[in-house]
């Protein structure tokens, strides 16, 4: 039994036993979507806040349909059409979703440390969605739970990350997430977007010059977005992204013939991933988006189910 | 508080004999027992869910399927309870629409548990009918639920507690009536 958490903000600071917790608990709520009526009531009277302050579709969809499916209600901000816009602070937005009563914010921010900052703060558990590029957390949780359930464990396992590490919230969590499994991390990418210091994050992570290198051996493969809202100077021109990393079928041939391919979303075909990898019998990319409702139910159920944190215990028979 | 053993209520041999009078009670009342299925509520109504279709299989040669419930997501009490239930699977590997299904529960006490575990049966479907099999009815229902099979009826006080030992979960085989004492 595991102490409850009061917010999910990163993999970093999670034990191996904590993520496996979370894993395990993934289990039955990946058999409910296969349910007919995909409707609970276990958190029916609570309100999950999904404060959004950067673009997002499928994790925020994720967030508001994990928390719908459990009986919760939600409250929606969105920056674009918020009072943000109106030169409200970050404190304030939080506070007034706090003053309404909400059990719990679902945050994704554009400045790394923002969930920490604000759960610092506030009363309430903070899920982190998403902090610049610092973590992912949920992502990394149901790309893990893909890949135990796909190749039985994570331990041992060589795993591949191409893109663009140095700004990605996804490979970070993940990198964290992996390296306490024991697994063998591989890092590939234009060399501005996978600097030395990657190598620091975490033990057992080496870097590849090329892709042929990267993929020898693999036995999943993660493909990251080009993020385009996060690099200031265009550093490189697709073409040359295109002709040194995009992930085709041949290059793919260079990992185990059972390698999974893996992609957090949204994908730009033509760009890091081709058509023929996308949509190949080793794409994992859909079973990871319903993977990623399992997981969300499993710590919202965590975070805002039962009672709250700081009760006391009443006299158990 | 402390609790102490008042007195056994089962042995091993009459759990086993009771089981057996239950298996034959369920097919008796089914009208041969072809839509049957059963539906063990986690945990300690899983073994007995499947000695139950064991039983009947032995006499009646009929395979009864048999699925396991895990009610932890439709309990009324979450918000309440002392530390946060774990969630676990429900694995039941048969469409519910048209079954004939028995929910088997070790205890029925408040009627909460067979409520919650009717809220999981439906959401997965409509069953022809629901019916609850009990090891131990102990009283003291707070919803109007009853059980259609029960292997003993016992008068307790709401201090008390029926504590079902089974060798698959407790290495142990009995039922025994505790009391909590001051």
């Amino acid at each position: 039994m595991l102490q409850r958490l009061p917010h999910l903000l990163g993999i970093e600071s999670l034990s191996r036993e904590q993520i496996e917790f979370f894993l395990d608990q993934a289990k039955p709520f990946q058999e409910f979507q296969r349910h007919p009526l995909k409707k609970l009531a276990t958190l029916r009277g609570k309100t999950v806040a999904i404060a959004f302050f950067e673009a997002s579709t499928r994790t925020r969809i994720s967030f508001t349909t994990a928390a719908s499916r459990l009986g919760a209600d939600t409250m929606a901000l969105q920056a674009e059409a918020s009072s943000l816009k109106k030169g409200e602070s970050l404190m304030d937005t939080v506070r007034t979703l706090e003053a309404m009563k909400a059990d719990a914010i679902v945050m994704r921010h554009a400045s790394s440390g923002a969930p920490h900052f604000v759960a610092e703060r506030l009363e309430i558990p903070v899920l982190n969605a998403g902090d610049g590029t610092h973590e992912h957390p949920t992502q990394a949780l149901l790309d893990a739970l893909t890949i135990r359930d796909r190749k039985g464990r994570l331990e041992g396992l060589n795993i591949t990350i191409l893109g663009d590490i140095l700004h990605s919230r996804v490979a970070r969590s993940n990198i964290h997430l992996l390296s306490k499994f024991s697994v063998q991390i591989t890092l590939c990418g234009p060399s501005m977007w996978v600097p030395r210091e990657v190598e620091g994050l975490a033990p057992k992570i080496r870097r590849a010059l090329c892709m042929e290198e990267a993929l020898e051996g693999a036995d999943v493969v993660m493909t990251l977005r080009v993020q385009t809202e996060r690099i200031h100077e265009p550093a490189l021109a697709p073409d040359e992204y295109i002709g040194g990393y995009q992930l085709t079928p041949q290059r793919l041939r260079c990992a185990k013939p059972d390698a999974l391919v893996m992609h957090p979303g949204p994908m730009i075909r033509g760009l890091e991933i081709d058509d023929a990898v996308a949509d190949g019998p080793q794409s994992c990319v859909l079973e990871q988006v319903t993977n990623g409702l399992a997981v969300r139910m499993a710590l919202l159920y965590h975070l805002v189910g039962g009672p709250p944190a700081d009760a006391p215990h009443p006299a158990k028979d | 508080m402390r609790v102490v053993e008042k007195r056994q209520l089962l042995s091993a041999e009459e759990i086993s004999r009771t089981l057996s009078r239950l298996a034959h009670e369920i097919v008796e009342k089914s009208g041969g027992a072809h839509d049957l299925a059963l539906i063990g509520v986690r945990r300690r109504g899983v073994p007995l869910s499947q000695r139950l279709a064991a039983a009947i299989k032995g006499f009646a040669k009929i395979d009864v399927p048999v699925g396991t419930l895990d009610i932890t997501l439709y309990r009324d009490d979450l918000s309440t309870v002392g530390s946060q239930p774990v969630v676990q699977s429900t694995d039941i590997d048969f469409v519910v629409d048209d079954r004939d299904l028995v929910i088997v529960d070790d205890v029925l006490y408040t009627g909460r548990t067979v409520r919650a575990a009717m809220n999981g049966l439906f959401d997965l479907g409509r069953p022809k009918r629901v019916r609850l099999l009990v090891l131990i009815d102990r009283g003291h229902r707070e919803l109007p639920i009853e059980a259609t099979f029960i292997g003993k009826t016992i008068q307790t006080s709401d201090t008390e507690i029926i504590e079902v030992r089974l060798k698959e979960v407790d290495n142990e085989e009995r039922v025994v009536l505790v009391d909590r004492v001051p």
